[in-house]
């Protein structure tokens, strides 16, 4: 049963992630998702401290609030005149290491261990369940990532076009009048609700991974958005539970297991996609020059 | 607070810690503004998560806690996750941000899987690894304190032999390439000198925060100047200081991490620049904006003024 918990939270992680990566990925700010996965961590901490309790709809929200202030500020550095790439890198490192130097001072006070948060100790997910009059209705991380996922889902079904309009052409988006800037910081948003959701029971380490890698792979196998969105999570749900059956039996950490089986199936598909793969690229060449060759002589 | 200030002061391994952590920033810092000229400030990032497996790698083999053996491990690493992010952008659809990504987060899960096997395994000796590689400058021993200055002092002397190539290759890699320098090797090399900086500060402030001593100060002094000698020495100095704040709050016994010490204490930094710099400044802009919305008010007052005279002189 334990297992089947494990799993169900990594699936629900993948899904999750993978949803909102897709857009990440094509709208090139795959890094501003490692950002915001990291600048989360202050956002826990003080939710927290507040409030006293791992209650999670106000982490969620407090989490939301410190990734659109994180992209705020990358937005404003970068205005006055900072590279982008350097203002990702300045706001996350500086709000990691609050996070850091804040669970360090009041590490007595809450049970978060560093280490957790960075790696993030999924195997722990099945004991840490809620209760509902007495009765255990199963592990927290589940209904917190599960409502993430629904949220994404739903928000994104809504409004697909506008999404899809503004990942492609935002500029034509603002000429047909989508308020572009409101559904980037909406996405931003779905962004930091699914990583903080995943955050605690599963480490940055698995986010930033599952935000990134099956999203990539999916885009390296179809030119459609709406397929690309169902094979980007069909590939994190697969590494999440092969991972899963990999750590297992090689006794070693579960995130880590299901980030290298979604580097592996990337490998995969940058080889062998049948439309972009690497072969499929190099066969094509040599055909088009021994295509081109008779013809010229 | 005056009993562990004397302390600091008497205890010759804590001097040579504040000393190498000063010089460890002071190298990032200058290499890291090369590295933001180049646009790439977060290669250091995936450097910095991609040394991990390295490192793993390099103590399975030789089973010894030795920085010359990380360094090999995590250099050898270091040059995979560059390959592969050029073989990445280069032979797929996939952007550099993505590829970035990819790499930085798999070669981390992949470094992880090593490190838990390594902690599993029953080789003795391995304990202390992990605080390796998340950084506490205060659990260093005396020879690892020295190799890390011996090293960043080495790598700042490199900079300053090979200033004007790097200077070339950051601002016109084409026109260097023109005057027939070997751009391809001087990049590679350039990055191999990022890693070695990545690999020589993981000890004192961790994987995920190295990134911040090559960004941040860069940052930060880009803010004052705009010729690049000055801007390297500043970065260098802005993250000596960091270095040197950093470990000095941390050795006095807070019991904080070194790391985020030293990257909040580079952050403070850029945030002066960010408002108080000459030119660049958000606070002398916002002057020149009102002087010259006075002006202009001024202007039309006097303008309007000047009309109503004159029709009236006119009439």
């Amino acid at each position: 049963m334990n297992d089947l918990w494990i799993i169900l939270t990594a699936a629900l992680v993948a899904a999750a992630c993978s949803l909102v990566g897709c857009f990440l990925v094509l709208r090139k700010m795959a890094m501003i998702g490692d950002a915001i996965s990291h600048s989360v961590l202050p956002g826990i901490v003080i939710a927290f401290l507040i409030s006293g309790s791992r209650g999670s709809i106000f982490m969620l929200i407090g989490a939301a609030v410190i990734g659109l202030i994180t992209v705020f500020l990358i937005q404003l550095f970068q205005q006055s005149g900072v590279q982008s790439d350097a203002s990702i890198g300045v706001v996350f490192t500086a709000m990691f290491s609050i996070g850091v130097v804040l669970v360090s001072l009041y590490t007595r006070q809450i049970d978060l261990d560093l280490d957790c948060v960075l790696y993030g100790e999924i195997a722990y997910v099945p004991w840490n369940t809620i209760e509902v009059g007495g009765v255990s209705i199963g592990p927290k991380a589940v209904w917190a990532v599960g409502f993430a996922l629904l949220l994404s889902s739903v928000v994104i079904g809504l409004f697909y076009k506008q999404f899809k309009l503004c990942s492609f052409d935002p500029a034509l988006a603002a000429a047909v009048g989508i308020p572009v800037l409101l559904f980037h910081y909406l996405l931003m948003g779905l962004v930091s609700i699914t990583t903080v959701a995943s955050f605690e029971s599963v480490g940055a380490i698995l986010v930033v991974g599952m935000l990134i890698v099956p999203a990539a792979t999916a885009y390296l196998l179809t030119e459609k958005l709406s397929v690309m969105i169902v094979l980007s999570v069909t590939v994190g749900v697969i590494s999440s539970i092969a991972g899963y059956f990999v750590a297992y039996l090689l006794d070693a950490s579960i995130a880590g297991c299901m980030i290298s089986v979604a580097g592996v199936m990337f490998v995969i598909a940058f080889l062998l996609s049948p439309t972009n793969g690497l072969i499929i690229r190099k066969i094509r060449q040599k055909r088009g020059l021994s295509g081109v060759i008779p013809e010229s002589v | 607070m005056l009993d562990s200030l004397l302390h600091l002061w008497l205890d010759p391994n804590a001097r040579w810690i504040l000393l190498g952590c000063s010089l460890l920033g002071l190298s990032s810092g200058v290499l890291g503004s090369f590295a933001y000229l180049r646009k790439q400030s977060l290669m250091g990032d995936a450097l910095s998560h991609a040394a991990l497996p390295g490192v793993c790698v390099a103590f399975m083999i030789t089973g010894s806690k030795s920085i010359f053996f990380f360094l090999i491990g995590a250099a050898a690493a270091g040059l995979l996750a560059t390959l592969s992010i050029g073989w990445i952008t280069r032979y797929s659809k996939i952007k550099q941000d993505s590829a970035l990504g990819i790499v930085l987060s798999v070669f981390f899960g992949v470094g992880i899987v090593l490190l838990t096997q390594i902690q599993h395994s029953s080789s003795g000796n391995q304990s202390g690894l992990d605080k390796f590689l998340f950084g506490q400058a205060a659990s260093m021993v005396n020879s690892d304190v020295i190799t890390m200055a011996i090293i960043s002092f080495l790598l700042v002397g490199i900079c300053t032999l090979f200033f004007k190539e790097f200077k070339l290759l950051s601002f016109d890699p084409g026109y260097a390439r023109g005057l027939g320098f070997p751009v391809g090797i001087l990049d590679h090399f350039m990055m191999f000198l990022i890693v070695v900086a990545v690999v020589v500060g993981i000890q004192a402030v961790g994987v995920v925060l190295m990134a911040a001593l090559l960004i941040t100060p860069a940052v930060a002094a880009r803010y004052w100047t705009e010729r690049l000698g000055l801007m390297v020495i500043l970065s260098g100095l802005f993250g000596a200081f960091s270095g040197f704040v950093g470990t000095y709050l941390s050795t006095m016994g807070s019991n904080l991490p070194t790391g985020p010490l030293s990257v909040l204490a580079a952050t403070v930094l850029f945030v002066i620049s960010l408002f108080f710099a000459p030119k660049r400044g958000l606070v002398i802009k916002l002057i020149r904006q009102s002087s010259m919305k006075q002006k202009i008010q001024k202007d039309t007052e006097a303008e309007s003024y000047v009309k109503a005279k004159g029709v009236s002189q006119v009439e």
